[in-house]
């Protein structure tokens, strides 16, 4: 299976390993990331002023490109996952946006939201099946307690994200479970890191990280895992606690038995 | 049209919010992360509005302190997205000229070698026209 | 041509600050048949009345039209009026230019102009109208009332009380409903056992009161006056004429996992049961889904335990046809499910319960003996956070749109009640409007406050967060201090919002009731005949018609009893002359119509009919007119026109749409 693939901008550079243990993996898992020729960078946040269209552009063309080809377009980002989805609701269903931004693009056949948008959890969830991902693992990562953070991106809002319950998510600890370690569930899971907050009030972010991460000890969680570079930056400097943070790929790679390839590469 | 009313319309225009669907409970108050930073709490934005006082709203160091989580625009039980609110009000000082809240020049200070692309991006996109 | 008088009414200005009133009896007097035009200030009052009677005699008037407010309104009272002065009430029509005109317009040319066309689409149709003569029905003298919670225990008792008949239908093992899961009723504080039970036994010792406990109604048919009616008696597996109520089945059935429905899944319950002590009847059913004999065939301990001989594991369900002359709806609520809500950790803290489920925990037949206790832990709790409008006043898809009214009250009561009991545990409530309208209601919210010690936060909570150490962090607005909030709790209670039990669509749906876009049953008119559905011979008990308490209920009870009384009382019904009927000449006996009649008034006949000297045996729609309702479905389905409607013929339609576009 081919999918066609947005990594964005933060995984070409800061967030490397996040894309290539993700690339290893779907290797694995016997499907295809087909990165889109020219993407351009989503934004990082969703314009949300109903009159901004020059600021939706660059996601309604990765959609389209990925209508032309015929594919389902999947991110690893939790913004870029975010600022996909949302843009994509509004070329579907907000007939303002649709046509503006398709005046601007001047397609030759206009883009509706055809295309289907999908986190990498969301493929290995709906399209793979965790307990197919199970079957593939060699390296179980049993004993691990690993506390899931989904942070806002993936969740909010749940009804145009679709992508799991925002108030009570489980993929992330569906995942946990198939990868051999245990989940730990706490409350703060959902709860905001400060998002780019840090970039200007850096106090304001550890407040907020510090309880994600004493929330997750407090529950015996030895580690987190996460899906945004924003959320691990965050995660990892504006904490006093020495949780380690991963990546999601880098654990998924490791009970598949290619992390150290792609450690190597 | 008085210009205190045009305002008032031009956000409830921006954010596509009618703050006449607020029944005032507070939960966005309840929910909001950044609630203890912010001089006008998440639930005033919307009498504010509905009042026409966008002089002060905009003054407001609210604006800068949301972090757009959307956790008020997921909790709000009458679907009235505070958040988008404030993003108006946000991107109502920011269309003005000199309204800013972060310049390049800032950048090089603010900057340590860990710091993802996506929180630069993010922060321009927020924070400037 | 007949001689047709037309009668302008005000309606005080409800019509005559929009409607030149003038103008249209001076345009009407132009149109062909008018004799007589007149406008009055209240043409529905005595003295209007009167003014159509005295035209009616003095000018011989052989039909009228009334412009006025709509037919659903006062046709009646014009019919009646034009009875009394000796003229067939169908030849009455109503112009209604208040709804349809003088509401909604606000220029009075416009207004005007539109109340005269009103005016003669209505004078043409009634100079096409035929006297026509009502039919008579009879009327079964025995009520059945759907739902034994208190409204149709109350509905039941005041019917038996009256004479007759009553079957209850209850679809649970006992009958109770919600009440008997209460621990303690506001205002007055009084123990709902010590005052439900009494009536319910009442109600299982009356001699007009026949109860079907686990038992459905499965199929209507009929009208006022004569439903027949299903009932589909579940397979109890235990004889009711044989068990002596001893409970020892219970004790012994070693299957004991099935979380207790009546103690809302906080306990356990054994596979044969009966709901909870006091029920009624005190004969226990087997839960076929749980019980290890229907599982695997082996067990059978409660047979051989039975002195009595009762459990029949052979027993199979069991149609019961009645028929009943008045049936009442009195299905009940339930809690909305939380699942949209997990902001409060319901799913994740067993310490974050509902309400009802606290009724339980308060209650000395309930889980915890009546102890008030942490679920997680047994611990005693000593701060406890009350959560108000859970689901209630939502617009966002999560809940419901409305109020859900029992809440602040019960809230109330429970707060004062742990606060009385245990003085040192500490009650916060986080409310967005305290809404307590009804008798010593606010006096009641006050004494939690002012004596109790009650601490009201106005504000809604946004989320509740489980701390590693078991206890429930509450972050909460404070919108007086304008402060956020993060209150440590032991436990927290959810005052989720109430909707119509979910079965309440299906029996609607049989009943051709209506129901509103919350499932709630549809009053006949809001404020008029609110305990009446718009369906003739079905009326309304308790919360299926909208929130309510109990007293509230009670009083709707009483008055759907009093409705379903005058009905049965009645020998004979006038049934609506307005009917359906077949030409024979021209149906082609296509079954279209028959298809389409939601009454099942549509049967076909070989008939000998002589087309144009031609005489041929046909197959031929022939309409019951004891079951035909009048709702014009076969004539538009009709392809060849054979179908026509008395009173709304299509020539009369045609001659109203002429008149309007004149």
């Amino acid at each position: 299976m081919k999918y066609s693939y947005y990594p964005g901008c933060t995984l070409k550079n800061k967030a490397e390993d996040l894309d290539a243990y993700a690339r290893a993996s779907a290797k694995v898992l016997d499907f295809e990331l087909e990165e889109l020729e020219e993407w351009q960078c989503c934004g990082g946040v969703y314009p949300l002023g109903n009159d901004e269209i020059a600021t939706k552009l660059a996601s309604v063309r990765a959609l389209h490109a990925a209508r032309e080809k015929g594919q389902e377009l999947v991110t690893l980002c939790s913004a870029c996952h975010h600022v996909l989805k949302r843009v994509n609701d509004d070329m579907k269903n907000v007939e303002d946006i649709r046509t503006r931004a398709n005046n601007y693009l001047d397609l030759s056949t206009p883009y509706e939201g055809e295309t289907t948008v999908l986190h990498f959890l969301e493929v290995l969830r709906d399209r793979i099946g965790f307990d197919k991902v199970k079957e593939k693992v060699v390296n179980p990562l049993t004993g691990k307690k690993i506390g899931a953070y989904y942070g806002c991106l993936l969740l909010r809002p749940g009804k145009i994200l679709s992508f799991d319950n925002p108030e009570n998510p489980k993929i992330m600890e569906d995942f946990i479970r198939a990868i051999g370690a245990e989940p730990v569930i706490y409350p703060y899971r959902n709860e905001c890191c400060g998002g780019y907050i840090s970039l200007k009030e850096k106090e304001m972010s550890k407040n907020m990280c510090q309880k994600i991460e004493e929330s997750a000890e407090g529950f015996g969680a030895d580690m987190l895992i996460t899906a945004c570079p924003l959320c691990m930056y965050n995660l990892n400097k504006n904490t006093s606690t020495d949780l380690p943070v991963y990546y999601f790929t880098e654990l998924l790679a490791e009970a598949l038995g290619v992390k150290d390839e792609v450690k190597k590469a | 049209m008085t210009d205190k009313k045009k305002q008032a319309e031009l956000i409830r225009e921006i954010s596509g919010v009618n703050p006449l669907k607020c029944m005032k409970c507070g939960k966005c108050s309840a929910t909001c992360p950044s609630y203890n930073e912010m001089d006008i709490k998440p639930h005033q934005f919307v009498s504010y509005v509905i009042n026409e006082d966008i002089e002060s709203l905009v003054k407001s160091r609210s604006l800068w302190k949301c972090l757009s989580c959307f956790a008020c625009v997921q909790r709000c039980p009458r679907d009235v997205k505070p958040g988008k609110l404030i993003d108006a009000a946000r991107q109502i000082v920011e269309r003005q000229r000199g309204g800013d809240y972060l310049s390049p020049d800032e950048i090089p200070e603010l900057l340590d070698p860990e710091i993802p692309q996506q929180l630069l991006v993010s922060a321009f996109r927020r924070y400037r026209r | 041509m007949l001689r047709i008088g037309v009668f302008v009414c005000h309606c005080g200005s409800n019509i005559a600050a929009t409607v030149d009133v003038k103008k249209v009896v001076e345009m009407a007097l132009h149109e062909p048949g008018v004799v007589h035009a007149e406008d009055y200030q209240y043409m529905c009052s005595e003295a209007g009345q009167e003014k159509i009677r005295a035209a009616i005699q003095e000018k011989h008037l052989s039909g009228i039209v009334v412009c006025s407010c709509s037919p659903r309104m006062h046709e009646n009272t014009f019919r009646n009026a034009a009875e009394r002065a000796g003229l067939n009430p169908y030849m009455v029509e109503i112009a209604n230019i208040r709804e349809h005109c003088s509401w909604i317009h606000k220029d009075m040319e416009e207004a005007t102009e539109k109340a005269v066309i009103l005016m003669r689409a209505a004078v043409a149709k009634v100079n096409l109208n035929t006297p026509l003569q009502p039919g008579e029905s009879r009327v079964t003298k025995r009520a059945l009332v759907i739902g034994g919670g208190i409204a149709g225990i109350q509905t039941a008792l005041d019917i038996a009380d009256a004479g007759y008949p009553v079957d209850i239908v209850e679809k649970t093992p006992s009958i109770g409903g919600r009440m008997s899961q209460l621990d303690k009723t506001f205002p007055t504080l009084d123990c709902s056992a010590c005052i439900l039970t009494p009536k319910m036994v009442e109600a299982n010792a009356h001699p007009n009161i026949n109860i079907y406990t686990y038992s459905e109604v499965e199929k209507v048919s009929g009208f006022v006056g004569d439903f027949t009616v299903d009932i589909r008696k579940k397979a109890r597996s235990v004889d009711m004429s044989k068990c002596t109520g001893c409970g020892v089945c219970q004790e012994k059935c070693p299957s004991k996992k099935t979380p207790s429905e009546f103690n809302r899944g906080l306990n356990n319950r054994s596979a044969i049961y009966t709901p909870f002590a006091q029920a009624i009847p005190n004969v226990p059913v087997i839960d076929r889904e749980a019980c290890i004999k229907f599982k695997t065939g082996k067990c059978g301990i409660c047979s051989k335990v039975c002195q009595a001989g009762a459990i029949d594991y052979e027993q199979k369900d069991e149609i019961i046809t009645e028929k009943y002359g008045a049936i009442v709806v009195a299905t009940g609520f339930d809690m909305i499910k939380l699942d949209d809500y997990d902001e409060y950790a319901y799913s994740q803290s067993k310490d974050v319960i509902t309400s009802l489920e606290l009724e339980r925990i308060m209650n000395a037949a309930g889980p915890t003996g009546g102890h008030l206790e942490r679920l997680s832990d047994g611990k005693a709790p000593k701060e406890i956070v009350f959560i108000q409008c859970v689901g209630s006043r939502c617009a966002d898809n999560r809940g419901k749109s409305y109020c859900s009214k029992i809440c602040c009250m019960y809230t109330a009561k429970h707060a004062m009640l742990i606060r009385d009991k245990y003085p040192d545990v500490n009650v916060t409530v986080f409310y967005i409007d305290v809404r307590t309208p009804g008798k010593n209601f606010d006096e009641f919210y006050r004494r939690a406050v002012e004596e109790y010690g009650v601490n009201y936060i106005k504000g809604q909570v946004g989320k509740v967060i489980p701390q590693p150490d078991g206890k429930l962090l509450v972050q909460g607005a404070d919108l007086l201090d304008n402060k956020q909030i993060l209150k440590e709790a032991d436990m927290v209670v959810l005052a989720a919002a109430i909707e119509p039990n979910p079965d309440v669509r299906k029996i609607a749906t049989m009943l051709t009731a209506s129901i509103d876009t919350n499932n709630f049953l549809t009053e006949a008119h809001a404020k008029l005949r609110p305990v009446e559905s718009p369906t003739a011979g079905v009326f309304l008990s308790g919360v299926c018609q909208g929130p309510k308490d109990i007293p509230e209920t009670v009083s709707q009870a009483g008055a759907a009893a009093v409705k379903a009384i005058g009905l049965l009382a009645k020998d004979k019904l006038l049934t609506n002359p307005c009917t359906a009927h077949s030409d024979e000449l021209l149906c082609n006996g296509c079954s279209q119509c028959a298809n389409v009649c939601p009454y099942g008034a549509i049967t076909y006949e070989e008939k000998e009919v002589n087309d144009h000297g031609i005489r041929e045996v046909r197959r031929i729609a022939v309409v019951n007119e004891a079951l035909c309702q009048g709702c014009g479905a076969c004539t538009v389905t009709c392809p060849s026109g054979a179908m026509d409607l008395k009173g709304f013929s299509n020539r009369q339609i045609l001659a109203e749409v002429d008149a309007i576009c004149r």
